[in-house]
């Protein structure tokens, strides 16, 4: 039994300073009782109680990578960073793209017991971006969220069949990771301020918007659910608006470097800023802020991507795209964007991620009966991240002080990280 | 950054004034002068993974000049070389024994990466489309020569500046030293951003009579240049330096280029060989100032 005192509980009303109960892997009691005999208690004034959170896009690397990360490496770090369920993204080595691969990927995940791992399935067989892949064997084995993720589906007819079939399987997202080809060309940052001043070849935020529109008007076609994975550009975000207001089924999200950083952090050609969609303008930056507070944008994921440190040492333009987010997402979000905010934070964190993921035991918010799934954050506390859970240690905010930090998390009803407890 | 600025050159970026005149000061001292023993038993290593002819040798010979060794590093250009072997490459020219490293790459930051391995001075000698800074410094001195100062004097930059390396040195430095840019080309050969906040111009007629510097650029089709014009000559019509356009200059303005240069492209013979040149100019400049940059270079420890 787990009592945990005097935070301030994220319930379906508002906020309440209570006593939370926890027996079992479920919610038992929330109130003012005095704490039952033979309870672990932790006090907990001043901090957020909400439920755990939900990332829908991280890269365990695992299968055909697992010098990078592992299942179990990459469960670690999403519970030490607060995290009860994670979406694993398919383009593992080989990727999961059919029915052996899905019930491969879900039985490893069933291996970890700190946190709900979800396997995701790509667009096309092989992450090929040639053909449809097999998405009822996939369907069958679990699989919600379908994405090739690294690349956008390359046609858009292509495209067009895959929505068609997948509009008709409930609860199926079509992700897409937006960027043309065509126009990011070898692009390594956004094409803008820096890029133009250092000479390196530029990724255009258009590279992102057209793709955006081009799923937009197919999502519109096909009633198809339509997710636009990291969200970087202020176009996307005017796009995505519009969409909605529409009645397109389009739901997006925006990784915490994205909110946190723009193109001038990577002045410095250090290849732990290197990622893609890269760190846009600060023109953009503002736009993904004001639409996570807004809802435009519903949710953050961190597009997790580890990559090992030799990988990493080398020229920028050599270096491996993408960085590390388990860990610190919560703290940056709450450092960036929305630490004044109790409840828009474990929205975005948690409860919409959930339910794009389709995740009934996620993002709930606390009440009798309720999921232990949990995690209590300290909004004020300021600590600088040094090193990481994680295999890898690609992280832009490795020595960058923070505010708010993750104290323990509770995966159904244990406790499955309290190195924040101190 | 400074500390380690003095200690070779990377980029110009940031760097005061006073250092840049030195640097002139000091290459234009060097002009004429006899050989010396100033850096004798000093080694240094010209590793070059472009193609270069004249900017190799311009820096081996102002090596042996102040009296160093050189050991000249010729990769393979036909193979790829990535950064791993690069780094290996770095590590045993240390090993072998290196005071200093002159290096073109195709990278933006080999310079940076190279000087962090070996724990070695480095010379930029051209780093991607990001800075070529002795080039820089050969114009600026050129143009000091020619002018009697540099204070005032307005440049058109004209052509692939999106590509050039040339560029962004002159955009880093040249404004420090009173230059007054202009970049003049086509858009898709334009940065896509302006962060020097220069003046910007499609038309280079509307430049001619108001510039003192015409300075041309290269297209560089290895860096997929002509992917972004059309293939039908109109560039040379519309930015081409030809022998009217030299007649819609003042009378004092003159024309240079960092070669090598193509004719009848970006250059007319006009141009190129009449008495408003200082092509040759610039090559003949390319021995004292690279002296000047390693002697700064090296000089602190000897």
């Amino acid at each position: 039994m787990i009592v945990i005192r005097n935070a301030g509980v994220l319930r379906a009303n508002g906020i309440e300073q209570a006593t939370v109960v926890i027996k079992g892997d479920t919610i038992v009691s929330i109130g003012r009782d005095p704490a039952p005999n033979g309870a672990r208690v932790i006090d907990a004034r001043g901090c957020w109680l909400g439920p755990g959170l939900v990332d829908l896009h991280v890269h365990l690397r695992d299968p055909g990578q697992t010098w990078k990360e592992d299942v179990s490496s990459g469960a670690q770090a999403a519970a030490a960073g607060g995290f009860t369920a994670i979406v694993a993204m398919p383009n593992t080595q080989p990727p999961v793209d059919g029915g052996s691969s899905a019930m491969a990927a879900f039985e490893r995940a069933r291996a970890v017991d700190t946190v709900h791992i979800v396997a995701a399935g790509t667009l096309t067989k092989g992450r090929a971006g040639k053909e449809m892949a097999g998405f009822d064997a996939m369907y069958e084995a679990g699989v919600r969220v379908f994405s090739d993720d690294g690349d956008a589906v390359p046609e858009a007819g292509l495209l067009r069949r895959v929505m068609a079939y997948l509009r008709d399987l409930p609860g199926a997202l079509v992700a897409e990771h937006a960027e043309d080809r065509s126009i990011a060309g070898e692009g390594h940052m956004h094409e803008g301020m820096v890029s133009s001043r250092l000479g390196i070849a530029g990724l255009p935020g258009l590279a992102e918007d057209v793709i955006v529109a081009r799923d937009i008007a197919i999502a519109a076609d096909t009633g198809a659910a339509l997710h636009i994975q990291h969200v970087s550009t202020m176009r996307s975000v005017e796009l995505i608006r519009g969409a909605r207001e529409a009645g397109v089924s389009v739901t997006a999200e925006v990784t915490p470097h994205h909110l946190a950083l723009d193109e001038s952090s990577v002045d410095g050609l250090d290849s732990n800023l290197k990622m893609y969609p890269p760190l846009r303008g600060a023109d953009d930056q503002a736009a993904l802020r004001s639409a996570l507070r807004e809802g435009v944008i519903d949710a953050v994921a961190t597009d997790h991507a580890p990559h090992a440190p030799a990988e990493k040492a080398v020229p920028f333009e050599e270096a491996p795209r993408g960085v590390i987010g388990l860990e610190t997402a919560a703290a940056v979000v709450a450092s960036y964007a929305l630490g004044d905010d109790q409840r828009t934070f474990f929205d975005r964190m948690s409860v919409a991620p959930a339910r794009i993921a389709g995740l009934d035991r996620q993002g709930r918010e606390l009440e009798p009966g309720s999921p232990a799934n949990l995690v209590l954050f300290d909004p004020r506390r300021r600590w600088v991240p040094v090193s990481f859970v994680s295999k890898s240690q690609n992280s832009p905010f490795a020595g960058v002080e923070l505010t708010g930090r993750v104290l323990a998390t509770i995966y159904e009803g244990r406790i499955s990280y309290e190195g924040g407890l101190g | 950054m400074s500390d380690q600025e003095h200690n070779g050159l990377i980029s110009l970026r940031g760097m005061s004034r006073e250092r840049l005149e030195g640097l002139l000061d000091r290459a234009q001292s060097y002009v004429g002068s006899p050989v010396t023993d100033q850096l004798a038993g000093a080694t240094v290593t010209t590793a070059f993974f472009e193609p270069s002819t004249r900017t190799r040798l311009s820096f081996a010979r102002a090596a042996h000049r102040l009296g160093a060794h050189v050991m000249d590093l010729s990769p393979d250009l036909s193979s790829t070389t990535k950064g791993e072997s690069f780094k290996d490459m770095v590590l045993t020219l240390t090993a072998i024994g290196t005071d200093l490293f002159v290096i073109r790459h195709w990278l933006a930051d080999a310079g940076e990466m190279a000087a962090q391995w070996s724990g070695r001075p480095v010379i930029n000698a051209g780093a991607g489309r990001r800075e070529h800074p002795t080039q820089t410094l050969i114009d600026a001195l050129t143009l000091r020569q020619e002018f009697g100062h540099l204070d005032g004097l307005r440049m058109a930059i004209v052509g692939d500046i999106g590509n050039s390396r040339v560029a962004r040195g002159h955009l880093e430095a040249l404004p420090a030293l009173g230059v007054e840019l202009t970049l003049v080309g086509p858009t898709p050969f334009l940065p896509s951003h302006n962060p020097w906040e220069v003046k910007v111009s499609t038309d280079l007629d509307d430049e001619l009579g108001d510039t003192d510097v015409v300075y041309l650029l290269r297209i560089q089709n290895e860096r997929g240049a002509l992917d972004r014009i059309p293939a039908d000559g109109g560039y040379s019509r519309r930015y081409g330096m030809s022998e009217e356009r030299l007649s819609m200059l003042k009378p004092a303005a003159v024309i240079m280029h960092p070669g090598p240069i193509n004719r009848g492209v970006e250059i007319d013979g006009a141009a190129a060989d009449g008495e408003r040149s200082l092509i040759l100019a610039q090559v003949a400049n390319g021995v004292p100032v690279r002296m000047a940059v390693i002697s700064e270079a090296l000089g602190g420890s000897r």
